[in-house]
């Protein structure tokens, strides 16, 4: 039997082509990752003068504290929230175009827009107009509904607010690969569905939603991510983590405690409980989720 | 023939470059001043440099004051740091702390042979910054202390006397019911820094401890303790207030909602730094200020006592040259020099950090010009001192101030009580307080 593989002679090449993209792994993954590592086994005072081995102090201090397990709260609500709003306002979006013949272009390029926008300037926009002393939204919600917004005292009202902003950033995105998605159905499944006397409806669960399923996992993917990281400039640029922490998501709370806290044995072991998550999201996404998806 | 030419030319323009900045030691200095106050702090610096031309310092924004402090620590951890950091004085606790990566500035001053009279500098500022046995340890070069300001216009049109600031809590909830009763305004008060006007300041006021062991300045194993019935008593009145709409809620940290709630005329009095008036006069241009005192009950005894200063120092990090350190000695001489230390209190509402500068702006008329300016410094010094108002010091504060933003915005939420909101601050705060300890 002859082997279909191709045999490279030089051992040493395949590691040559790899090796910027191993280079680039260990530099801006691997090492800080470790460091990351590292430092969570530590007390440290902010300078570095006096380091301490404390083993799984820092661990132990976070699943004790209630502002640790507060912040996971806010995680999951604020990710379940933005991940099911970004995607199915975006597949609304896509599906509306994708029935367009003419126009659909320019409501395209529009709907792109949006992530163009660095998230702290978005985070600033929304911040303007959710502001509760100056904001245009406040002043029209107590004129018309008498409901007085304020983001500043009601943790709802702020998780709102963030939502809000964090979907507006990534609806764009998600419209674009549904938009990609939906133009690779082929017509004729569609049509041949239409003359079998499937409804619109029939014709969406049956035929459009399956065939987009490996975008839709994919987008999946990215958008848990883009919640859990990607959200900090606009967290950080509207509530800045409040109303009593109830817009302190995990990423938030690193950056605060860390940078502003100078508690860098904690945030270092927040860090890396942060990413076991991430890696475990991920893994159980593949696992078990992929196997709906009809490639 | 041109080659010639060029190659003339390149040579002049070298021997140009490699003779001129050549004797110069450069000192960078961070700062933590957008905006105004920016290009007045750049001022400095460019002043100095125009008076000698031994040193040259180059003032470097780095953003806000967390974001310069813990810029110039990442930095000093990569052996990268400048010579001079400007570092709020909530941070003050961290920074002493961290023993072999500051210069204190009397030592540097010794070092550098530099002539330098602590007594020359305003008690109640220099005691922010002071060790134990008295050695000054960075230099005050932005102090403020919350004052009152309040609109005369809605003051006049609720029928008050527009010349009488509010001077106790209870002419302000009287003023207040009477501005909103008549219509003048939607709202009496607002104020910013929940934390340090209305928690720090409002406990030296009444001189209510704040924490044990002289407010935290006796040593790392102090304890917070204002959650006394004073500090109860006015939390609980707040959270009234906020909800009868007598008092207007500006948000975390320094309470970015307030002031524009003030300049547009919803709420007729506001708390802030002595240092806003400046922005305060320039964003109300259709009515007048008044500025007053903070105000406080007046059936507490010792009160008023006297304020409690913020804003900020700067620190001298370890790892410059000796030349290096001798020009941050004689930047620092020139700050407090009495005319750049006038000058820098009357342009920015700043504290006049020596008895000689508070002199020389009397003695210009500063004080007859602007009537409100003085009212920072007579109330900061309206009494000597005691344990309790001298000043704060505790690890992990700025942690600490967001611990009280929290526990804040919960009261006001409803979700609890003013003694069990002070109640877990002072549990919370202490735990951090003892992380710090354990940490350095």
């Amino acid at each position: 039997m002859q082997s279909k593989r191709t045999i490279f002679g030089n051992k040493g090449l395949p590691y040559l082509l790899l090796a910027p993209q191993l280079v680039i792994t260990a530099i801006f993954f691997l090492w800080p990752a470790g460091q990351a590592v590292r430092q969570s086994f530590l007390r440290e005072d902010a300078f570095g003068l006096s380091t301490t081995f404390v083993g799984l102090r820092n661990y132990r201090a976070l699943l004790d504290s209630p502002e640790y397990l507060g912040a996971l709260k806010v995680t999951v609500v604020f990710s379940i929230a933005t991940v099911v709003l970004a995607l199915g306002i975006a597949l609304m979006l896509a599906l509306a175009v994708d029935r367009m013949l003419r126009s659909a272009a320019p409501y395209t390029t529009m709907l792109i827009w949006p992530y163009a926008v660095a998230p702290a300037v978005a985070g600033i926009l929304w911040w303007f107009i959710f502001n509760p002393a100056i904001g245009i939204l406040p002043f029209v919600l107590e004129r018309v509904w008498g409901y007085d917004w304020n983001h500043n005292l009601t943790g709802s009202d702020a998780m709102i607010l963030v939502v809000v902003a964090a979907v507006w950033k990534q609806i764009s995105y998600n419209f674009l690969f549904f938009v990609a998605g939906l133009q690779s159905i082929p017509t004729s499944l569609r049509e041949a569905a239409s003359i079998d006397g499937a409804g619109p409806f029939k014709r969406f669960w049956s035929i459009t939603l399956p065939l987009l399923s490996p975008t839709t996992f994919f987008l999946l993917v990215v958008n848990v991510v883009y919640t859990l990281f990607d959200t900090f400039a606009i967290i950080d640029a509207t509530t800045g983590g409040g109303p009593a922490q109830a817009t302190t998501i995990l990423v938030y709370k690193v950056y605060d405690d860390g940078f502003v806290g100078l508690n860098l044995g904690s945030s270092a072991a927040q860090s890396v409980i942060l990413m076991i998550i991430v890696m475990a999201l991920t893994f159980i996404q593949f696992r078990y989720v992929e196997r709906k998806v009809t490639y | 023939m041109t080659f010639h030419k060029i190659a003339a030319a390149s040579t002049v323009s070298l021997l140009a470059l490699a003779s001129a900045p050549q004797a110069q030691t450069q000192i960078d200095w961070w700062h933590a001043m957008g905006g105004e106050l920016g290009e007045k702090t750049e001022a400095l610096a460019t002043a100095f440099n125009a008076a000698q031309s031994e040193f040259v310092v180059v003032p470097s924004y780095r953003g806000t004051y967390t974001e310069t402090m813990t810029g110039a620590i990442a930095a000093f951890r990569a052996g990268e740091q400048p010579d001079i950091v400007q570092v709020f004085e909530v941070g003050t606790g961290t920074m002493m702390a961290a023993e072999g990566a500051i210069v204190p500035v009397y030592q540097l001053m010794a070092d550098a042979g530099v002539a330098f009279d602590p007594a020359a500098f305003l008690p109640a500022v220099v005691g922010y910054y002071t060790d134990p046995q008295g050695n000054m340890l960075s230099m005050p070069f932005n102090s403020s202390t919350p004052i009152m300001y309040y609109n005369k216009k809605v003051f006049a049109a609720a029928g008050l006397d527009p010349e009488q600031a509010p001077r106790t809590w209870a002419d302000v909830e009287a003023f207040s019911r009477q501005i909103m009763s008549s219509g003048a305004a939607e709202c009496g008060f607002t104020t910013g820094w929940i934390s340090w006007v209305q928690l720090e300041n409002f406990s030296a006021w009444h001189n209510q401890q704040i924490g044990t062991l002289e407010n935290g300045f006796g040593g790392l194993e102090t304890e917070l303790t204002f959650n006394g019935p004073m500090q109860v008593r006015h939390w609980e009145n707040l959270a009234r207030w906020q909800q009868e709409g007598v008092f207007q809620y500006g948000g975390p940290g320094g309470g970015a909602d307030a002031p524009p709630m003030f300049y547009s005329q919803k709420c007729g009095m506001y708390m802030n730094s002595s240092a806003s008036r400046a922005g305060v006069l320039n964003n109300t241009p259709d009515f007048e200020v008044g500025i007053g005192m903070l105000p406080y009950y007046d059936d507490v005894a010792g009160a008023p006592q006297n304020s409690i200063i913020g804003g900020a120092t700067l620190w001298v990090l370890a790892g410059g040259s000796a030349d290096e350190q001798r020009g941050v000695a004689e930047f620092f001489n020139f700050l407090s020099s009495p005319e750049i230390q006038a000058q820098w209190h009357q342009d920015t509402g700043y504290l006049p950090i020596t008895q000689a500068a508070y002199e020389l702006s009397q003695a210009q008329g500063y004080y007859a010009a602007n009537p409100g300016a003085d009212t920072s410094i007579l109330q900061m010094t309206l009494n000597a001192p005691t344990p309790n108002s001298k000043g704060l010091r505790f690890g992990n504060y700025v942690q600490i101030r967001g611990v009280i933003d929290e526990e804040f915005q919960r009261l006001l939420a409803g979700d609890v009580n003013a003694q069990g909101a002070l109640d877990a601050v002072v549990a919370r705060g202490n735990a951090l307080i003892r992380e710090f300890e354990a940490a350095n």
